[in-house]
């Protein structure tokens, strides 16, 4: 589960974070409520979690709840993984 | 009983100086639309009336009266004048939906400034192509997106000045100048810059099937429009509490997001977070919105989280609903009186129109997705697709046209007369934006297709180009395939919109690729995040198709409409055209 939440995150920074942004995100950290990922570019996310994980995670549970956090997002992962 | 009454009385002998007596106008009263929703506000007796109250994220929140807006875009057209803005400057709104937005927006108008707001989601490379066009020479933006103008400031010669109004003022970069309009001293006179109707107000980027963006030039006439249909459509009165959920980036969020409701002079909410519906919900219970004006897309999600999530909170301060962006099904609207007790009335009109053209009345009978009825001094028609000729047979679908001459109507695509006279069927050649505007005998058409039933009902088809509609936001596939191949795997590239359950369309992109590279996830991946930097969010292609070829026409032009056709399951027509087949 660590794992999983240390790669989401590292993702996430690379891909919503510049460099000069005074952000810093956790694995608690709101992405999506706090407008970090907006609910467009949750499906680019989506798409790295599946292709990174195999999974496939049904529309109805891309929710911005699911992916709200880096912790929400792994327990996502887990669930398909399983 | 509703403001706008009996509908059919409405239409008979209407005129729109019935606006001037909805904002209580007196003869010779000044025209500026950043003095009309603040100063002119203040003085009829509501200086203490709040005007904003604003939540950002982690539950900050702040309120503001009118005399707050007042003197906060005093203190932004002071500001911009003694920089050295003048009237006709093109002054950019670039960042989120913080009160500065709002402040400035009245401040740039109160200077005679053209507002020129861009959402702040979009990329270095929409931004870019937006300034280089309005040869904007002063952006107002924040901390958080000041990185992207910086990338693109060497390429912009027109652009004097960069100005951040939220941030750390130790970041800044040098020849930036900060400016914290909360921080300065207050401004409490500032003269209004003398407006006529015709006078420029605010340039809104919309997109097109072919080309860049244009931007469609509106003036502070459009106050009339705007004033009357946030009366008569959105019912607002005295003791209301109004949330527009677009964002000012859109045309929705400064037409009925700021010009309409102030106007007005009725307390308004703002929410700059993003978006969850225990979020939203909870919103409106603790401001104890009445009014709540939203978008398709927005309502088919609350709908995709159930009823569980509503019961939640006490919604009951709720009276009308309405919304704008993309048509309305039918579901929703039955949804939402179920579940709110209360039906979404659907509204249409367009970043062109800058003020709502059909719609459902309070009080009038809503037919399930249907766009409604023509607002009162509004000729609405439907017209031949080949021959242009209006179409009276009910439910034949043609292309959706308006006479021109309502008072929110664009005055023009910035320096693009030619684009602007291609929107009128019968447009004289070589007539200039004036005469075609004013001329009743012509039809300014919209890009949409609809049909209008035996009630005289419009109902909404689908576009009749190739722009896309994704959550209510058009965006013009030229753009996206541009950046398409700008990646370096990327040879060719077509944009086409595909069918999505909440946001009517999403982008899907077609492309073939250069040598060296292989169809893969990470591929695909890699092209959807290209887009997203570069353009926004919204222009990111949601599926890549890898292709060894595209369809072309024998002259070599993407025949989108052919993959379009294919996509959505339709007929894909005459293919005589094809390069080959």
């Amino acid at each position: 589960m660590d794992e999983i939440k240390d790669m989401v995150l590292e993702y996430v920074i690379d891909e919503y974070i510049d460099e000069d942004d005074d952000i810093e995100v956790k694995h608690d950290t709101p992405l999506i409520s706090s407008g970090i990922v907006d609910s467009f570019s949750m499906v680019s996310l989506k798409a790295f979690l599946e292709k990174k994980y195999d999974i496939t995670i049904p529309d109805a549970e891309a929710t911005p709840q699911a992916f709200d956090t880096v912790d929400s997002i792994a327990a996502l992962v887990v669930r398909h993984k399983s | 009983m509703s403001n706008i009454g009996s509908y059919e009385e409405r239409r008979k002998n209407f005129d729109w100086g019935v606006a001037r007596e909805v904002l209580g106008w007196r003869d010779g009263e000044p025209l500026n639309i950043g003095a009309v929703c603040s100063d002119r506000v203040c003085a009829s007796g509501k200086a203490d009336k709040t005007a904003l109250i604003w939540e950002g994220y982690g539950d900050e929140s702040r309120t503001y009266t009118f005399d707050d807006l007042r003197v906060y875009s005093n203190g932004f057209a002071r500001f911009l004048v003694d920089q050295g803005v003048r009237p006709g400057d093109r002054v950019c709104i670039f960042m989120d939906k913080i009160p500065s937005l709002y402040f400035a927006f009245l401040g740039i108008l109160k200077a005679g400034g053209i507002a020129q707001p861009l959402f702040s989601a979009f990329g270095d490379e929409s931004l870019e192509v937006r300034l280089a066009s309005a040869g904007t020479g002063t952006i107002l933006t924040t901390q958080k997106h000041v990185k992207k103008v910086r990338k693109i400031i060497d390429r912009l010669p027109a652009l004097e000045r960069t100005v951040v109004v939220h941030g750390d003022p130790a970041k800044l970069k040098e020849g930036e100048i900060f400016f914290d309009v909360e921080q300065a001293p207050r401004v409490e006179q500032f003269e209004a810059h003398e407006c006529d109707s015709e006078t420029p107000s605010v340039l809104h980027y919309t997109s097109g099937t072919t080309g860049q963006p244009k931007g469609a030039q509106h003036a502070h006439g459009s106050l009339w429009g705007q004033a009357l249909t946030a009366s008569w459509v959105l019912d607002l009165a005295d003791d209301d509490v109004y949330w527009c959920t677009a964002d000012p980036g859109w045309v929705t969020g400064t037409s009925y997001g700021i010009i309409g409701p102030w106007s007005l002079g009725i307390t308004q909410c703002v929410l700059d977070s993003g978006f969850t519906s225990e979020r939203w919900y909870r919103f409106i219970e603790e401001n104890r919105v009445t009014v709540w004006y939203s978008a398709p897309t927005a309502i088919r999600s609350l709908m995709r989280d159930g009823e569980d999530v509503v019961r939640k909170h006490d919604l009951s301060s709720l009276r009308h609903l309405a919304s704008v962006g993309e048509p309305l099904n039918a579901e929703a609207v039955i949804w939402s009186e179920k579940v709110y007790g209360l039906p979404f009335h659907d509204t249409f009109w367009q970043t062109e129109t800058g003020a709502m053209m059909i719609a459902n009345y309070p009080g009038t009978k809503i037919k399930p997705g249907s766009m409604g009825k023509p607002f009162p001094g509004i000729e609405a028609g439907v017209l031949d697709l080949k021959t242009h000729e209006p179409i009276t047979e009910p439910g034949k679908v043609g292309l959706l046209a308006f006479r021109p001459g309502w008072p929110a109507m664009f005055r023009g695509y910035w320096k693009q007369p030619d684009v602007y006279r291609s929107k009128f069927v019968g447009a004289p050649g070589g007539a200039g934006p004036d005469e075609l505007r004013t001329n009743p005998g012509l039809w300014y058409v919209s890009g949409d297709r609809a049909s209008i039933d035996r009630d005289g009902y419009f109902w909404f088809v689908g576009r009749d180009d190739d722009v896309i509609n994704t959550g209510g936001h058009l965006v013009g596939p030229f753009e996206i395939e541009s950046a398409l191949i700008e990646h370096e795997a990327v040879a060719e590239a077509a944009a086409i919109g595909k069918p999505d359950k909440v946001n009517m369309e999403v982008v899907k992109a077609i492309v073939t690729l250069n040598p060296g590279h292989e169809p893969s996830g990470d591929l695909e991946l890699s092209i959807m995040n290209f887009v997203r930097k570069r353009l926004s969010p919204l222009a990111m292609p949601q599926e890549i198709e890898f292709s060894d070829k595209l369809p072309k026409t024998r002259s070599g032009k993407i025949l989108r409409r052919y993959l379009r056709a294919i996509e959505w399951g339709e007929d894909v027509g005459d293919l005589s055209t094809l390069e080959d087949d």
